[in-house]
Formats: structure tokens, C-alpha cells, sequence
């Protein structure tokens, strides 16, 4: 064995030089700034662009950027000048987000916009709140978000709660339209947060609406093979499947229901990965058709929505619901920033809490916040139709009409 | 008494820090890189001074952190009790896995992808099981206080995971300096010859788990009570797993501070990483990976070794010692 | 649930998605049994097939059935030359380095595919990836079923090189006692780089027999990995036939608990094979005895 003292002496001598190295320097990175001059109001912009969630990270920040560049390109915040938008990068992880919070206080953001996962914004939100820097959450919908009496936290978008709330009530309408063909149903959801979350409400408020369950299947994600989901689906043929997963399942499970021509009366999603997706439309028509979805949209009857619609397919990506809930998000600051005439973090916090902000592009009227929660925010359902996306519900917003049962 | 003044001074000095350092980027960044150490250590008392590579100490991790907060959210249980209950189930854990491990003679990359097995088992049932919260997981209620467990300021969670640290690595050098140590040491080196001259290696390789499950559950449940928040993902997957082999493979196997100095540089590595490469997504984990390779190969008995060596260099002495942590092959 | 209806498509199902595991995991065996290491980069290289094999088709034109005999050397060199002049020398021999240069090259890897595609998922649209077999209780997918019988194809290939010619025989004196076959004169460096240019060919073929039923993105090899590694140690480690048989075990293994515990619990079945054949035959179905 290695003399002990000698040893001993080199290893302390390096773990304290380079601790204090570390320290000294004060050498952990800042994160990047995307227009430094003379800019005074600095917002954090926070998404997991690298790891699983690396999409609609990116996707989320696009939303994010384009609205900086046009309330820029516009002159600014009215009053108090452009945008420093300081991105970060939560690496598809809490602590990642954590970390990327900590360097946007330091580096004197008035406000966060981001976070996307439900559990990235749990722990965000929360490291947000030791500063009392205001936090609007883009998507997460998972309802621990909004009830932990957190001051600083703002959620524009809806809450599980209601998600579920509307599909069911949706569904129902739409089933008593068509003469209620539809009895039997099968759930097929993701089993992390969102996935389990929404089952659960579903399996509870489901048959209160005089639908039978016959089957709930959860899946991990990723999931490589859904031949025996579809098998079981085929064996107890429900009128309706129900699924609620990711992007990619989605695509698997819609390829591998096509192949075993297994054709329910209706698919009818929540918050589907693909089944309100332009880019699943575009790859995949024939999987794709009469697929409806309750889910994050944006309000077809807006101007400025089409216009950002344009401008992102310009860029050669896809309209995703990232891209322009994250665009409303960063309105409703500029909104709030204007109102509060200051980079005051307690004056934006109350600015927001008491915001009614209606130029935004997401079909919820004017912003409500109650506790955290904007109160107006509610999905839409959708249903590829012609090879687009049209909304079916509710009427106010509707730009078609359901088709149910699928045709044969 | 001697053999402990280093710890000792790493501690004093390292417990300083935040008297001197304000910011909590920093000083996050500091308790998160301890965390991991804290972790990775416990991964060193069975690979590094034990020779068993395990590929899933996720799993003890996890536990740690499933136990605690359980504990608190569903039975009311107090945080600090709540904690030392995730030590002790990680502990039991460790045990009842060597037990069953050890025995049926699994060595090598059989134990250690029996150990990933065993996370993902336990990944699995967490993301499915009711009592976890399954896929919703589980929400430590914000409650600052000291009965909780929970604190305003960053450099409280500092000096506990400090001291945590400080403990393990007092353990690290109890296990050098004893019996037990030279048991476990002559089972990484030799098991058959271990064997022959009548150590009871199922017995002293189950031991060594327990100890090593302890500290890794320790990082676990200090990870719920700094983030609050654990889900299967979190608690249980590989993510864990990897950071508690690679920082002490770096720093140095087998050796008192090597999972300390490997934590601290990879993850410095990490955020230099993010200085250079700016915005574009994955540019700062290419040149991670990158400067992971080549430190490999410029010091392939991690850094502690290469320090060594460079010393050895720099004495000329001719001396041979037997480098701490290599590990025979097979 | 137990009747044969679902029950025999089940079985079948398995058997082709353990087809494709077999792919992965016969690379991964050769490269444990010579290298004796985890090669934790199989998964990324597996998603840069899976990229190569996207690009050939949308760029060349090429059906992945027809750009495999493209791929499949070119991965080869990429294999081969990843061996021989970063991994090997990066290692020093050393096996617990080797699995830490494995793990930074998969880093490289999966983020260089993220930097340079972004994270969009991606598909190819073949002609036969709808067309089925009709069995009249169950469809099986066309292209599940070449991948099926492609790899008996692999694995007899593998087969007759290890057996017959003197690079196989060159691989297997390595595997079995490095330093004899040093001193009979045989290239230990270049029998390393060969032994995992062919894991990594092997890989390349199990990307272009998935891609007209799967997705690509820069993370996908990930899904295949820990299940390539558990039928790796379960077939025994270096065994051919192992990782084959192996393969398909697991895959009916893992249909089968999917079904009787649903698709999230019944991963679980994967794990506790695996566990329990370790449990009491440690070195494998097919690995000598230790």
C-alpha cells in the first residue's frame, strides 16, 4: 500500500488548489447574451434544447426568440428599450434548470420564460422564488406547478385539470352530435408525468360521461414496439382509442395500427404527441386523417398567429405548439414590463398578477391570473381534415366541423 | 490521528468557502458538485477499494431519495428522521443485493450489469407503482425550516452536504487503515489468492455494499431535499449511475479524495465547456466528451494518479509502490 | 389473454423485434468476448447508422435493403479506424478506461448527430413499410420479417469468419489468451480494430433492417442499448450463437410480460430474466464457465 502521508499530502493539495481555483475565479460560465448594447431589460430564456426533451426545447426557445426579435425590431419595451434575451440551457434535467436559474439571477434577468417539462418547471419555478424573480411557465402542465402558493410563478398555458376537463366535455359533444356512436374506449398513454396524470383523470371522469374503459395501457417512452398494444386494441376492439403520448410513440403506434388495419370509430387524443402536428400531417396523411386532438393550439382567426405561422415555415420548421405558446409568453412580459414601467421584479410580479393581456395568439381571451394560473387558458380540439389541421371545438373558434364516426 | 489532518484541512478549507463566496451560482454549483462526489464515493468503497464495478448505484440512490420523501409527504414523518431512514433502506438494500449477488459467484462486467439490472427493475416498478406518485412522482411540500429540512439560504444545504462528504471520506481512510480494508483490498487484487488465505470474500464484498449503498443513498436524499422534486427518471436513472463511476474513475480509484477531485473537475469541465461553446445546442457536450477522452488518455490512472506519476517524475526516485486501484483483468 | 389469437401473434411479434436486438447485441458480443469491454458508444453508433442510413435514402436514393452493402463496410472503416487510433490508444489497455472512452465518444457522438441535425425525428417512406403477411388472425410486417431472417443471414456470416478464416482464428487466440497470441506473432492492435469495425458493421445492418419500420434522431440507439447489453451478458459474453438465441429469448420474454403486465411493467420481464439466468448460470446461456 502506497505510503499514506506522502499520498494523502498531494491529494489535499489538489483538491483544495483547484477548489479554490474554481471559486476564486469565479469562473462558472455566464450564460450568452443575444444583443448586448444598450439593451436594459434583461429576460432569462430557458429551455431544455440538449438531452430527451432537445425538440421542443428548440422549438420553445425559437418561439421565444422570434418574439424578442419583433418586439425589438419594433423599438423595444415601450418606455424602458430592447430585449436581452439570456438564453439557457436546461439540459432536459432539473438540476440542469436549477443551475441555468441561478446564473440568469446573477446575472439580473426581471424575468424567466420557459422550462417546458412539467418537472423542469417544478424545481425552476421553486429556485426562481428564493429571488422572488418572476417566472411565467410556457407549457408544463402538471398542476403542482400553480398550487404551491409560489408568488413569483405564472402558468399561461392550461393545467391538467382543465385539459381534461374540456376533452371530456369535447368528446361528449361530439358523441352526442354523431348520435353517440361511440361507447367502449381504450387509453394508450406515456407513463411518466403527463401520460399517468391525464389517465388518471380520464379513468375517474370517463365513465361519469357514461363511457366504458375497457382497457388503460401504459407505455415508457421510448417505446420501441407497439404490435402488442395494437394487438390488444384489435382483440377488444373499443370504438374510441384514447392516446396521449410523445411525439414519436404517437408516430409508431398510429404506423402499427395502420399496418394491423385496425380502425377504430375514432381516435381521439389528449395532448397527442403527433395528432395535431403539421409535421405528422405532411409525413404521414393516410396515418394521419380524421385523427382528432384536444391539445395546446393557437387561435386560427388571429392575424398576427398565421403571420408567426409563415415566418417559422419560412425557417423550414415546423408550426409546433412550443413555438407559439413560448411567442404568447414572451408578449405577455413585454406586456406586463410596459405596464409595470420598471425592471423592478416585485413591480413585474404584480404587473403580471394583474395582467389582462389580449395580444397574445392562443384562443383564451384576455389573461387572467388567479394563484398563478391563468384562468382563461383551455385547449382546443383539433382534427386533420383535407390534409390540414382544422379546430373543431370550441364553436367561437372553430374553422370546421367534426367528422365522427371516421368515415369507413 | 495523522492520517486524517488532510481531511481534515480539505474540510476547514472547503468549509470556508461560502464565507468567502456570495455568489449562489457558485455556490450551487459547489453543493451540486458535492452531491456527486458524495455519490461517487459511495460507488469507490465497493469499485475502487473493492474492485466490484457496479453499473447501477442508481439504485441506491434512488431509494435514498424515493424513502425520504415519501416518508415526509405520505406519512408525516419528520425530514431529518426521513433522511436517516434513506441511508438506512439504502444500507438494506446494499445488503440484500451482496447477499445475493456475491454468493452466486458474480464477478466482473456480470456483476456489473446485474447492478444495472437491478436500477432498472427499480426505475421500472417507480414509474409504475402507486406509491411513488408512479409517472407524477413525487412533490416535497416547500417549507422552509430547519425541522424540514429545507433552507433560504444555499451555503445551509452547503455545509451539509459538506459535512456528508467529510464523513464519507473519514470512512474512506478508516477503511485504508483497517482490517477490513486489507481484506477488501486483497479481494480487488487477487480474489482466488484472497480466498486461499481464508478471507471470506462473499462476506467482506457484501459488507463493503452496504457501506457504499449508505453513502450513495446519503446523496440521494440529499438530492430530494435540495430539489423537492423525484421522479423515476431522477431517482433511479442511468444518469446517476454514470456520474458515480465516472468521478471516481477520473479522480483517481481507490484513493480518499479521488471521487471529491473528480467531481469538482468534471463538472467544472462541463460548465467550460458551456463558456466555449455558446448557444448551439450540443456544441458544449461534444467538447466534454472530447476533453473526457483525452484526459483519459493523458492520465489513465485518473487525476490522482497522474499527479502522482508527475511527482514520481519530478523526485527520480526509483521507488515502486503498488498505485492504488488497478484492478486485475477478467 | 391467454388465448391464442393474442397469444401466438404475441409470441411472433417477439421473435421479430428479437431480431433486431440480435443485430445490435452480435456487435456488441464480439466486441466484449475480444475486447472484453462495454462498449457504451454501441447506442450512438447505432443512431449514426440509423442517420447514414436516412441520408442514403434521401440523398442517394438508396433503399436501406441496398444501402446496407453500402454501410455496412463503411461503418466497418469507421469501427475499425475508432478502435485503432482513438479508443485503443486513448485506453492504454486498460478495460476500466475503455469504458470510460467509450462513454466520452458516445457523448461526442450523440451530440455531434444533435448539433449538426437537430433533435427532429425523421422517417423514410418505403413502399413495403405498410405491406403485411396476412396470417388471417395477425399481419406481420414485411420488413420485420426480412430483418428476421437477415439475421440468421448475419449470424451465419459471423459464423463461417470466426471458424473458417484466419482473421476469425486470429479473433478468437485473442479473445482467449491475448498475450499468446502476441508472442504466435498475431497484430493484438489490429485484431482489436477489426473485432470492432465488425461490431460495428453488425450495427449498420441492424439500422438499415429498422429504419423502414422505425424513427431517427439523434438519441434513438439509446432505446436498443441496455437490452443489446442485458442479451449480450445473458447469451454469454463473446458467444455468437449466445447473443442469437439470447435475442430472441428476450424478445418473446419482453412481448410476453408486456402483455400479461402491461407495456411500462412488463420491461420488467427483460430484467428478470436476465437476473435470474445470471443468478444461476453466471456466465450465460452459452459462455464458458468461469
Amino acid at each position: 500500500m502506497p505510503n499514506p502521508g506522502k499520498l494523502s499530502r498531494r491529494q489535499f493539495l489538489a483538491t483544495t488548489a483547484f477548489g479554490a481555483a474554481v471559486t476564486a475565479t469565479g469562473s462558472i460560465s455566464m450564460p450568452s447574451v443575444l444583443r448586448a448594447q444598450g439593451a436594459s431589460v434583461k429576460l432569462g430564456v430557458l429551455h431544455p434544447v440538449t438531452g430527451a426533451l432537445s425538440y421542443s426545447g428548440q422549438q420553445g426557445r425559437l418561439g421565444a426568440i422570434l418574439a424578442v426579435e419583433e418586439i425589438n425590431a419594433a423599438g423595444g419595451v415601450k418606455g424602458l428599450g430592447k430585449i436581452d434575451a439570456i438564453l439557457g440551457d436546461a439540459q432536459s434535467t432539473p438540476d440542469g434548470g436549477v443551475a441555468e436559474v441561478e446564473k440568469m439571477n446573477s446575472a439580473n434577468v426581471c424575468c424567466i420564460v420557459g422550462g417546458y417539462a412539467s418537472n423542469i418547471c417544478l424545481a425552476t419555478t421553486q429556485a426562481a422564488a428564493r429571488y422572488e424573480l418572476p417566472y411565467v411557465v410556457d407549457v408544463g402542465v402538471a398542476d403542482g406547478i400553480v398550487t404551491r402558493g409560489l408568488k413569483n410563478t405564472f402558468r399561461f398555458g392550461p393545467g391538467f385539470g382543465v385539459i381534461s376537463k374540456t376533452a371530456l366535455a369535447n368528446l361528449a359533444a361530439i358523441n352526442e352530435q354523431a348520435g353517440k356512436p361511440a361507447k367502449t374506449v381504450m387509453i394508450v398513454h406515456e407513463d411518466s408525468l403527463f401520460g399517468s396524470g391525464l389517465a388518471k383523470l380520464l379513468n375517474a371522469q370517463l365513465p361519469q360521461q357514461g363511457f366504458e374503459i375497457l382497457e388503460t395501457i401504459p407505455h415508457p417512452t421510448p417505446t420501441r414496439d407497439f404490435n402488442n398494444v395494437v394487438l390488444k386494441i384489435k382483440a377488444q376492439n373499443p370504438d374510441l382509442v384514447i392516446p396521449a403520448n410523445y411525439y414519436n410513440e404517437y408516430v409508431l403506434l398510429a404506423r402499427t395500427m395502420q399496418q394491423q388495419q385496425v380502425k377504430p370509430k375514432g381516435i381521439y387524443s389528449v395532448l397527442g404527441g403527433a395528432a395535431s402536428s403539421y409535421k405528422f400531417v405532411k409525413e404521414f396523411p393516410d396515418a394521419a386523417r380524421y385523427i382528432m386532438d384536444c391539445n395546446h393550439w393557437f387561435d386560427p382567426r388571429s392575424e398576427k398567429a398565421l403571420a408567426l405561422k409563415k415566418k417559422v415555415e419560412s425557417k423550414d420548421q415546423f408550426y409546433t405548439y412550443e413555438v407559439y405558446m413560448n411567442y404568447s409568453c414572451v408578449y405577455l412580459i413585454a406586456d406586463a414590463l410596459e405596464r409595470a414601467a420598471s425592471v423592478d421584479r416585485a413591480k413585474v410580479t404584480d404587473a403580471l398578477a394583474s395582467s389582462t393581456f389580449s395580444g397574445h395568439v392562443m384562443p383564451y381571451g384576455p389573461t387572467k391570473f388567479v394563484n398563478g394560473q391563468n384562468e382563461g387558458a383551455a385547449p382546443v380540439n383539433t382534427q386533420v381534415l383535407d390534409n390540414d389541421i382544422k379546430v373543431i371545438l370550441p364553436a367561437a373558434f372553430a374553422n370546421a366541423k367534426a367528422v365522427f364516426p371516421r368515415p369507413a | 490521528m495523522r492520517a486524517f489532518l488532510p481531511i481534515a484541512a480539505v474540510f476547514v478549507v472547503l468549509a470556508a468557502v461560502p464565507f468567502v463566496v456570495h455568489s449562489n451560482v457558485t455556490l450551487n454549483f459547489l453543493v451540486v458538485a458535492l452531491m456527486i462526489a458524495l455519490a461517487g464515493q459511495g460507488w469507490n468503497i465497493l469499485g475502487g477499494y473493492g474492485g466490484q464495478y457496479s453499473f447501477g448505484h442508481a439504485a441506491f440512490f434512488g431509494t435514498g431519495a424515493y424513502v425520504t420523501a415519501i416518508l415526509q409527504m405520505r406519512y408525516g414523518i419528520n425530514a431529518w428522521f426521513g433522511f436517516a431512514m434513506g441511508i438506512a433502506a439504502g444500507a438494506a438494500l446494499g445488503g440484500a443485493l451482496g447477499a445475493l449477488v456475491f454468493r452466486s459467484g458474480l464477478r466482473g462486467s456480470y456483476f456489473a450489469l446485474v447492478t444495472l439490472a437491478f436500477a432498472e427493475v427499480l426505475r421500472i416498478i417507480a414509474s409504475v407503482a402507486p406509491i411513488t406518485g408512479a409517472g407524477v412522482g413525487t412533490l416535497i411540500k416547500l417549507d422552509l425550516g430547519i425541522q424540514t429540512l429545507q433552507f433560504q439560504s444555499r451555503a445551509a444545504y452547503y455545509w451539509i452536504i459538506l459535512v456528508l462528504v467529510g464523513i464519507s471520506l473519514v470512512i474512506a481512510r478508516l477503511i485504508e487503515r483497517s482490517r477490513f480494508g486489507a481484506w477488501l483490498i486483497a479481494v480487488r487484487e487477487n480474489e482466488d489468492a484472497a480466498r486461499a488465505l481464508g478471507v471470506d470474500a462473499s462476506t467482506v464484498k457484501t459488507v463493503a455494499m452496504v457501506i457504499s449503498a449508505a453513502i450513495t443513498a446519503a446523496a440521494g436524499c440529499f438530492y430530494a431535499q435540495y430539489f423537492l422534486f423525484v421522479d423515476s427518471g431522477i431517482a433511479y436513472g442511468t444518469w446517476i449511475s454514470v456520474e458515480a463511476l465516472l468521478t471516481p474513475i477520473i479522480g483517481g480509484v481507490g484513493t480518499v479524495f479521488g471521487p471529491l477531485l473528480g467531481a469538482l473537475v468534471v463538472k467544472t469541465l462541463s460548465e467550460g465547456a458551456k463558456l466555449l461553446a455558446g448557444d448551439a445546442p450540443g456544441l458544449d457536450l461534444i467538447i466534454y466528451g472530447a476533453v473526457l477522452v483525452l484526459v483519459i488518455w493523458i492520465m489513465p490512472r485518473g487525476l490522482i494518479g497522474g499527479l502522482s506519476h508527475v511527482r514520481k517524475l519530478l523526485a527520480r526516485r526509483g521507488t515502486t509502490t503498488v498505485p492504488a486501484g488497478e484492478a486485475p483483468h477478467g | 389473454m391467454l388465448s391464442p389469437v393474442i397469444l401466438i401473434p404475441a409470441i411472433l411479434n417477439g421473435l421479430l423485434i428479437g431480431a433486431i436486438y440480435a443485430l445490435v447485441a452480435l456487435g456488441l458480443t464480439l466486441i466484449y468476448g475480444v475486447l472484453h469491454i462495454i462498449n457504451f458508444a454501441h447506442g450512438a453508433l447505432l443512431s449514426a447508422a440509423m442517420f447514414a442510413a436516412f441520408f442514403a435514402f434521401r440523398l442517394l436514393g438508396l433503399d436501406p435493403y441496398v444501402a446496407v452493402f453500402l454501410l455496412a463496410p463503411a461503418f466497418f472503416a469507421l469501427g475499425y479506424v475508432l478502435q485503432r487510433f482513438l479508443i485503443g490508444p486513448a485506453s492504454h489497455g486498460d478495460d476500466r478506461n475503455m469504458l470510460l472512452v467509450t462513454l466520452g465518444v458516445a457523448i461526442v457522438i450523440e451530440n455531434a448527430l444533435l448539433y449538426a441535425f437537430r433533435a427532429d425525428t425523421r422517417t423514410i417512406d418505403v413502399p413495403y413499410a405498410f405491406q403485411t403477411i396476412d396470417l388471417g388472425f395477425t399481419f406481420l410486417a414485411v420488413a420485420r420479417v426480412v430483418g428476421f431472417v437477415a439475421v440468421f443471414g448475419v449470424a451465419l456470416a459471423l459464423w463461417v469468419i470466426m471458424s473458417f478464416t484466419d482473421t476469425g482464428r486470429a479473433i478468437r487466440a485473442v479473445a482467449r489468451e491475448k498475450l499468446g497470441a502476441q508472442l504466435v506473432g498475431i497484430d493484438v492492435a489490429h485484431i482489436y480494430a477489426v473485432t470492432f469495425g465488425l461490431g460495428t458493421a453488425c450495427v449498420a445492418i441492424a439500422a438499415c433492417l429498422l429504419i423502414p419500420t422505425y424513427y431517427v434522431n439523434p438519441r434513438v440507439g439509446d432505446a436498443f442499448v441496455l437490452v443489446a447489453f442485458t442479451i449480450v451478458v445473458l447469451g454469454g459474453m463473446g458467444s455468437v450463437p449466445g447473443a442469437l438465441v439470447g435475442a430472441l429469448l428476450i424478445g418473446v420474454a419482453e412481448s410476453l410480460s408486456g402483455l400479461f403486465l402491461g407495456e411500462s411493467l412488463g420491461q420488467i420481464g427483460i430484467f428478470l430474466i436476465f437476473i435470474i439466468v445470471l443468478l444461476v448460470r453466471p456466465s450465460g446461456l452459452f459462455g464458458a464457465r468461469a
